[in-house]
């Protein structure tokens, strides 16, 4: 290697740090909170070469996304791809890779879907499939006297039947789309093995809305049919890129999210007694575990369409940002002891796990509903479940843009 | 207390009526806020004020 390429290497930044500290897996990578104080707006390598820029405080972060300079179009030139998951090609994208007016225009045709009553309406139905799980993994402890999966026979289950069944997907297909999604979401495999999964999801999808063009049902791909495609609003690539987006977004997020709220609450008996006492603050723990966990580990991004100045550093046209939301969501200056996961927290609802701006998560109320009656339960069903193997054993999803256990095996 | 909204910009994220019910609701055809109460009683306003800082498209405007 020549003199002049190591200079060049030595002076590249460093890619966005991803690894928690050794043996603390619920911790972000330890980096963030030195970048907080030292360096707020920094420079980060992209995987394709490139640099972006990497913001790490919370008021910082509030202030991009609630910026509509900031683009979330991934056909502008300069927008981050470099690394970014679910798929490189920005053809047939989804309304969360687009901006006003034609993100809102989309994304109002699917708003009423995730409302805070409609949603409120299902948690009878959410709380019934969470039972009858819960059943299951009775039944299946009481026969093999082993240790079971709560990622496979309740975390992924919940979420997915849920959304299965609001879109119209047929839940037998899902480890079609779980499986897909998997490498869709994975940060390690190559780009070109990720493309390929997004045309596999994609075409599976196309026969699916397809199928449901002659026979559209009492669903949301349904309803997009009748409602938007035959009134020409949209065509036949834009509902197979709502089910793309609304299939993956729906059930890997959730279900990383309840096996690692399960897994905190185990190692910490004390909070799990105090929600045990109170059920009324389960609500709230909600929030404080969203805060603490911050489940998404690889964005969100944006480039800036004009120049524009945060916290006094300019960031200019055509310049990349990706934000660390589990960075914000443990800045001290807004979350005190913001390490402590604290489920009477008072401001835990602050958090920006979901996002915060226009592209703030669509169904954050569903998402709330299914961990409040998922933990819920597990609390009250199964007070004495504890980890059937050493934190060290447990497969951490470290190389996924989504964190959360691969498996999590668990006894009682 | 005086609210106003500007619910062009909602994006129909709901915080404010989780955290207000009394106050706002949603559309029923697509989710955008409805102010229920512009003028609500001093037993709403920490929760109102509270909804505002969360909206994440700034949609609650709040008048003293």
């Amino acid at each position: 290697m020549s003199e002049m390429s190591e200079t060049t290497l030595s002076a590249a930044p460093a890619p966005l740090p991803v690894q928690p500290p050794p043996g603390c897996p619920f911790e972000p990578p330890a980096e963030f909170a030195a970048l907080r104080t030292a360096e707020p707006i920094s420079r980060i390598s992209l995987p394709d070469g490139g640099w972006a820029w990497l913001a790490t405080r919370y008021a910082d972060i509030r202030a991009i996304f609630g910026d509509t300079r900031f683009s979330s179009d991934t056909t502008i030139p300069g927008y981050p791809l470099g690394g970014m998951t679910g798929g490189h090609t920005t053809d047939h994208r989804g309304f969360i890779r687009r901006d006003p007016p034609e993100h809102t225009r989309l994304r109002r045709m699917v708003t009423r879907e995730f409302m805070v009553k409609r949603v409120e309406a299902l948690r009878p139905e959410i709380q019934r499939l969470t039972d009858e799980l819960c059943d299951a993994m009775e039944q299946a402890h009481g026969r093999e006297d082993g240790a079971i999966d709560l990622v496979e026979a309740l975390a992924l289950p919940v979420p997915s039947l849920v959304i299965s069944l609001l879109l119209g997907v047929p839940y037998d297909d899902h480890d079609i789309f779980q499986r897909l999604t998997g490498k869709l979401l994975s940060r390690t495999i190559p780009d070109d093995e990720r493309e390929t999964a997004r045309g596999e999801l994609r075409g599976y999808l196309h026969q699916l809305v397809s199928s449901k063009e002659a026979e559209p049902g009492d669903d949301i791909l349904g309803r997009l049919i009748v409602e938007q495609q035959r009134t020409g609003e949209i065509t036949h690539d834009d509902v197979v890129a709502f089910a793309a987006l609304l299939l993956i977004a729906g059930h890997e997020t959730t279900a990383n999210m309840i096996g690692l709220s399960a897994l905190t609450l185990m190692r910490d008996p004390e909070s799990a007694d105090r929600l045990r006492r109170d059920p009324g603050l389960i609500r709230g723990a909600v929030e404080e575990l969203l805060r603490f966990h911050s489940i998404i580990r690889n964005g969100p991004r944006r480039v800036a369409t004009t120049d524009v100045e945060i916290d006094g550093h300019l960031i200019r046209a055509g310049e990349g940002v990706v934000v660390a939301v589990p960075s914000a969501n443990r800045d001290e200056t807004v979350f005190p002891d913001a390490d402590r996961l604290d489920v009477r927290r008072p401001n835990a609802q602050h958090h920006v796990a979901f996002g915060y701006g226009i592209h703030q998560c669509l169904g954050q109320a569903l998402a709330r509903v299914e961990l409040q009656v998922v933990i819920g339960t597990l609390l009250r069903r199964f007070p004495t479940m504890r980890p059937a193997v050493p934190d060290e054993e447990i497969p951490f999803r470290t190389d996924m843009a989504i964190y959360g256990c691969h498996a999590l095996p668990v006894t009682w | 207390m005086k609210i106003t909204l500007d619910a062009d910009k909602c994006c129909a994220a709901g915080q404010c009526v989780l955290i207000a019910p009394e106050v706002f609701d949603q559309r029923d055809e697509d989710g955008i806020v409805v102010l229920l109460d512009d003028a609500p009683p001093a037993e709403q306003h920490e929760a109102v004020r509270e909804a505002a800082a969360i909206c994440p498209a700034a949609v609650i405007e709040i008048h003293a």
